[in-house]
């Protein structure tokens, strides 16, 4: 499968306040927490991102809160995924729940600039700068995860296991 | 091995686990709040199973925008109460029994040493301070242990920290935490277990390693631990509603590193706007003006927090530009407060006591702040619009600091009031 939009970049350190503000969290419906995705940390975003755009950042995305209502906020705002240093780990861990696609890689995050046109495949992790001509390795998803990734997220994996246990 | 991989290896049933592993390990309590747990029964119900794995091992507390401010979040609460209802959740807590989680949970004796616990909540690492395995997950993870009883880990890597020497007055775990977030960043111990260990941390009250172990996901942690004593087998015993079990690090146990702080002329410690990691020692805050003041939260809404504030506010007044709210982390921390005189003194003071909730902390209602306003809090996170308006500031500090803040109009030490 292949990933490709226009870059939003952000710093380090984007905490989940900064993806999703608590003051929203009195929903959980995606469609509304995606019209204020980002807001605190740049108030354009939510009006103007597209299907498929990619956010680019620095080290220990999505640290803070483990609010769920932050992958699905970027999903639902029609982000195809996210490229960042390092991820925090709850964020790392709800991401590949919820089916949202992220890519470890501290160069392509240094490198990769606001508004550069970009493309990943997600299979192997290529990350390609259309606009720079460079490309990048993202690192390997653990098995595990794959395994997740093919079942359509965690809970569609744990529905299966619970099948095949009765 | 280590305390963590001893409690990780005991709950996958193996004799010893690596770190870097993958296990499926059994979990003896999780938990959700009104904020992560709506979303939990709702990719609970798309599991296909009819019940909960085991309906005691389950606590929803809403204690996030409770009592509810408005009727959004009055909605979402009401899933919870609905779920409690159709399973028959004997720990499901209503407004006016609940508590803020992190406090409540272990006051109650639902989570005891060598448990392993799973919460929809990043500061479900306070556990450690029990000598429990305990870290935050987000909300498809809880649903998925509420089906099974069990959820996959990767055992982490340990980071040892050593706290030698005895702790100044008015410095505690707080001072202990923020030090040691300015000193390894807010990724330094990113999916890593911190162990905490020296004789500071075993001079430690148990309210105090709670604060401690609260905030180790503010260092990126996966959790935060210290092995069980003498002061935990007193804050368990009588307590601990199930039998429990301490485990200790090996003498020969493998650490990734380990950090060695000498403590004993630690300042009480200041985070600055707009990361936790900016902590600076008291004497290095310089005048910082504030409005407001919020004493309380899954960090500092103890017992031992409000007698602190209640030594520096006594007799004392609120400086006329400053609202100060105090938020007691559960009904029993309220009923005790009350018999002890501390709201009293609050309230004379001029303070605003509340209902215990998360409330303010993360920017939720009961003290919200304006463009340019800035607060001390003894609450865990500072980030931008944390407590309100993206242009508010957020500055973090112990109990004693925050009450003498609060006398004084800026950011002060409680020997500036004496």
């Amino acid at each position: 499968m292949k990933l490709s939009g226009k870059v939003w970049k952000f710093g380090a350190d984007v905490d989940t306040d900064a993806i999703i503000p608590a003051r929203y969290l009195n929903t959980s419906d995606p469609q509304e927490l995606a019209g204020h995705c980002m807001e605190d940390a740049d108030p354009s975003f939510p009006a103007r991102v597209r299907p498929g755009d990619i956010i680019v950042a620095g080290k220990n995305f999505g640290c803070g809160s483990s609010r769920e209502h932050a992958p699905m906020a970027i999903k639902a705002a029609g982000v195809s995924c996210v490229i960042a240093g390092t991820f925090a780990r709850i964020f790392y861990r709800n991401a590949f729940n919820i089916g949202l696609p992220i890519f470890e890689s501290p160069e392509a995050a240094a490198e990769i600039n606001e508004g550069d046109e970009v493309e990943v495949d997600a299979v192997s992790g290529l990350i390609t700068d259309h606009t720079t001509g460079k490309t990048y390795r993202a690192a390997p998803v653990p098995p595990f995860m794959q395994q997740i990734i093919a079942a359509g997220g965690l809970i569609p994996y744990v529905a299966e296991k619970v099948r095949k246990d009765v | 091995m280590t305390i963590t991989e001893k409690i990780l290896a005991a709950h996958a049933g193996k004799k010893q686990v690596e770190p870097g592993e993958l296990i499926n390990a059994r979990v003896d309590l999780v938990l959700g709040n009104d904020i992560t747990a709506p979303v939990a029964i709702r990719e609970f119900e798309k599991i296909g199973v009819k019940d909960v794995f085991d309906r005691d091992r389950i606590a929803l507390v809403p204690d996030h925008f409770t009592p509810n401010k408005d009727i959004k979040s009055a909605e979402q609460s009401k899933i919870l109460r609905d779920f409690a209802k159709e399973h028959d959740l004997p720990h499901y807590y209503e407004v006016g029994r609940l508590g803020i989680e992190h406090c409540l949970l272990p006051e109650q004796g639902l989570v005891g040493p060598g448990d392993l616990v799973i919460g929809a909540d990043s500061h479900t690492c306070t556990y450690g301070a029990l000598g429990a395995f305990s870290t935050g997950v987000g909300s498809t993870d809880l649903a998925a242990a509420m089906a099974l009883g069990e959820t996959w880990l990767k055992v982490p890597e340990s980071l040892k920290f050593e706290f030698e020497g005895e702790l100044g007055p008015w410095v505690g775990g707080k001072d202990l935490i923020l030090h040691t977030i300015g000193e390894i960043g807010v990724d330094g111990a990113l999916y890593r277990a911190m162990e905490f260990t020296g004789s500071a941390i075993e001079g430690l009250s148990m309210d105090g390693r709670l604060s401690m172990c609260n905030m180790a996901i503010e260092a990126g942690g996966k959790s935060g631990i210290i092995a069980p004593d003498g002061i935990t087998r007193g804050y368990v015993e009588g307590r601990c509603r199930r039998p429990y079990k301490f485990y200790a690090s090996d003498a020969e146990a493998k650490y990734e590193k380990v950090y060695s702080y000498d403590v004993s002329r630690l300042e009480p410690q200041v985070a600055f706007p707009h990361l936790p990691e900016n902590s600076r020692p008291l004497s290095g805050v310089g005048n910082v003006e504030i409005d407001q003041v919020v004493i309380g939260s899954c960090t500092n809404g103890r017992m031992e927090d409000l007698r602190e504030a209640a030594k520096v506010l006594k007799g004392k007044k609120v400086h006329k530009n400053v609202r100060l709210i105090i938020l007691p982390g559960t009904p029993e921390i309220s009923l005790q407060a009350m018999q002890e005189g501390l709201f009293q003194i609050f309230v004379e003071a001029g303070g605003a006591v509340s209902t215990p909730t998360c409330g303010p902390c993360l920017g939720g209602h009961m003290g919200i702040l304006a463009a340019g306003e800035r607060c001390v809090a003894t609450t865990n996170r500072n980030f931008v619009g944390r407590m309100g308006h993206p242009e508010s500031e957020v500055y973090l500090s112990n109990p004693a600091v925050a009450a003498a803040s609060a006398i004084l109009g800026r950011i002060a030490g409680p020997g500036e009031v004496e």
